[in-house]
């Protein structure tokens, strides 16, 4: 057995490490490196191909500096961009010690302890280590499993939408995805196929200097629904780490796709040091009729958080949703939204966003509605509301609005508040502890999103926000 | 709590905020089963000394004490105070959007009462009772807490949380200001509810209409953080006989606002 470290930093429960044997290809990004992953993944020599057009198109980028952000510039060559446990899944022991770590971290894969109505898919730095529930799924038709998995299993599948949605010349992270991808999850729902159980992927970084670049590709055809989870978590390090993720979403005519994500990421210690870059590109394409794509993100950790999951409606009918809560602690930044593009007629968008921000934390929204000019009676309504906890914080709204067809009903609300000594006072008086007072207070805030959330996830949610904000009044 | 031990007992006190004083020297006895009424001009001090009660952190306590059942209050956090059965009802109760007035009672019940253990179902048939009671629609148990409530919607609120808590000494900093008549017939029915023999009270008001429907045993006239004439029955006699008006002669016109 090998042991594990418990150095927890402050109170990020999920900062332990796991000493397991890792097979790592030297830090740098090259087309060397690139060949080597490929061929780590016995891939097919079109996803090669692939890869190597995205990283010569990412060599002629530059890094977007337009968010509201401020952080040093990333040196890539100095990143892992392939960490896997050594044995692999052949291994009894590296299993064990892998099963562990997701226990750990509340996710169990074992058969026995399996979460009823939940199919998880585990990855561990750059692979993926588990696959729950795969037959029961399989006898419906529906293919859950790594991309990995998928790209040799289903090519014809993988070829068909994969950068569709966000093609590797949409933006320099993107990009770098395209290029570096180790893993990720495949969803198909077939046709006319409600799928049983919510699907789910944990994300786990565990090496040190790996960036983990995972990549996700959810396709609904018509008449299908999922619903589909993502949780992520890393061990607390000094060092800054690097996630670059992209998620496709594709809704064919009547599908529907939930998309829920808790991120806690570690978002480094009080003074900033350390913790996860978050640079994630997630769309949604709804291309059928009367689709519907609905996006909800409890941002809770991570140092930076840049991202923007939005939703292109190009379906007649189609609906697009946003709904997120993003807290920002210590000395966190967060830049984040949705855009919302009308393409079809009669397409409609919701936006809820919460922001709340205490310590010295900077928790911007950026978002965009966009109307294009043959998209007929289309509508919008958008919410953002700020909170501010403590003095220290600031929080900004950049919303973008581009109407381009006159018959468009586009609404706009945004608040900031504060959490006030006299609500806490209030609820005090009550007999609450303060802890409670401000959870109190903070989930009333979050409530319009947090009903998005399936129940379980919406609890661990609830908690998250309370461990959180502990201590931060005061 | 043993029998030479005050119900209520204000000693002394003083509280200043922003280094302003504000209380400057209150004394205040309150024995079980008693309800008193303050009264005093705008600034006098009556909310502050509301505040202190419960302990509101804007508020610096300098001098004196405050003792409810044999503890000091002004040792405890705001919490444990409510803990112990000390309520304020506000004259500006903030709202906690998102929060459901139901929830919201059922945590602070359980918080104040963490002995027993109520069941929610049993815990909504009081509160639905209360509601009824109190002449509040039914909605009113699912809305947020006090969020797009009217005035006399939050006066009501606060009343229905002293009538679900069931505190054991209450103070009610302006309840009626703001209320029409017959919103007041309705406050003071709820209030009526709780007055007895194992509860306290302290009506704090600017008008003496309120004294008409929740009687005092004693009242007590505060000005500049003094209180300067207290009486007992035999005071609040006269003022059921004679009116209010030589009050307003006394002390000044601004005492009492009819």
């Amino acid at each position: 057995m090998s042991k594990e470290s418990t150095a927890i930093l402050d109170d990020y429960k999920y900062g332990f490490y796991t000493d397991i044997e890792a097979d790592s290809v030297p830090k740098g990004l090259s087309e060397e490196v690139i060949r080597i992953i490929s061929a780590k993944k016995n891939e097919p020599e079109w996803m090669l191909e692939w890869r190597l057009q995205a990283y010569r198109w990412w060599l002629k980028q530059q890094p977007p500096r337009w968010a509201h952000l401020e952080y040093p510039p990333i040196d890539f060559q100095d990143i892992c961009y392939y960490s896997a446990p050594k044995a692999g899944a052949d291994s009894p022991e590296a299993q064990a010690e892998l099963m562990a770590t997701f226990e750990r971290l509340g996710v169990p894969l074992h058969e026995r302890d399996r979460m009823a109505g939940v199919a998880v898919d585990a990855v561990f730095d750059s692979v993926s280590v588990a696959t729950t529930h795969r037959e029961m799924l399989a006898e419906k038709g529906i293919i859950f499993c790594s991309i990995s998995e998928a790209i040799i299993e289903h090519p014809e599948l993988v070829k068909k939408y994969l950068g569709t949605v966000v093609p590797y010349t949409d933006n320099y992270y993107a990009s770098l995805n395209s290029a570096v991808f180790t893993d990720g999850s495949f969803c198909y729902i077939p046709k006319g196929v409600r799928c049983p159980v919510d699907l789910s992927t944990y994300f786990r970084i565990n090496a040190l200097d790996t960036g983990q670049f995972e990549r996700t590709l959810i396709v609904a055809e018509d008449e299908a629904y999922v619903s589909y989870l993502e949780g992520c978590t890393a061990p607390s390090r000094d060092r800054n780490q690097l996630h670059a993720a992209v998620v496709e979403l594709i809704a064919l005519d009547r599908a529907e796709i939930k998309y829920a994500t808790v991120q806690n990421w570690y978002a480094g210690d009080k003074e900033g040091k350390g913790g996860i870059y978050n640079f994630v590109t997630k769309r949604g394409h709804c291309r059928g009729t009367h689709s519907k794509i609905s996006w909800t993100q409890v941002e809770a950790g991570s140092a930076i958080t840049w991202k923007y999951p939005s939703v292109i409606m190009e379906g007649d009918h189609s609906v697009g949703e946003f709904y997120s809560v993003a807290v920002t602690t210590n000395k966190m930044q967060a830049d984040t939204g949705t855009k919302m593009i009308h393409v079809g007629n009669n397409t409609k968008s919701t936006i809820v966003s919460k922001g709340i921000s205490a310590g010295q934390s900077i928790n911007s929204y950026r978002g965009m509605v966009q109307v294009l000019p043959d998209a007929k009676n289309c509508r919008n309504y958008s919410n953002c509301d700020s909170m501010l906890i403590g003095g220290e914080c600031s929080a900004n709204t950049f919303p973008y609005i581009e109407s381009e067809n006159s018959s468009a009903i586009i609404e706009h609300e945004a608040t900031t508040s504060r959490v006030s000594e006299d609500q806490i006072f209030y609820l005090k008086s009550r007999g609450l502890s303060e802890e409670d007072a401000i959870s109190m207070v903070v989930n009333g805030f979050a409530r319009e999103v947090f009903k998005q959330l399936p129940l379980e996830f919406s609890v661990e949610a609830v908690r998250l926000l309370e461990m959180k904000l502990e201590g931060s009044i005061g | 709590m043993s029998a030479a031990e005050t119900y209520f007992e204000i000693k002394n006190l003083q509280a200043e905020t922003e280094g302003i004083p504000i209380l400057k020297g209150v004394d205040l006895t309150i024995r079980q089963g008693e309800t008193h009424a303050l009264m005093g001009p705008n600034g006098s001090g009556k909310s502050t000394l509301a505040n202190v009660i419960m302990g509101h952190p804007a508020y610096d306590v300098t001098e004196g004490e405050i003792w409810f059942r044999g503890e000091n209050l002004l040792e405890l956090d705001p919490e444990e105070r409510a803990r112990l059965g000390v309520f304020l009802a506000f004259q500006y109760p903030v709202a906690i959007p998102g929060v459901s007035v139901a929830k919201f009672l059922k945590s602070a019940y359980d918080a104040t009462h963490g002995d027993e253990k109520v069941k929610s179902a049993a815990f909504l048939k009081e509160l639905r009772e209360n509601i009824k009671y109190l002449e509040v629609d039914d909605s009113f148990i699912n809305r947020y807490l006090n969020d797009g409530f009217s005035g006399g919607e939050k006066k009501r609120m606060e009343i229905l949380q002293m009538l679900t808590l069931k505190p054991k000494f209450a103070v009610m900093d302006e309840t009626d200001s703001g209320l029409d008549i017959d919103a007041l017939k309705v406050v003071s029915k709820g209030v009526n509810k709780l007055t007895g023999p194992d509860f306290g009270l302290l009506v704090i008001t600017h008008y003496e209409r309120i004294l008409r429907y929740i009687q005092p045993d004693h009242l007590h006239i505060l000005i500049d953080g003094k209180i300067v004439h207290s009486g007992g029955p035999e005071l609040v006699k006269r003022l059921e006989e004679s009116g209010y008006d030589w009050v307003r002669e006394e002390f000044g016109q601004e005492v009492l606002v009819s």
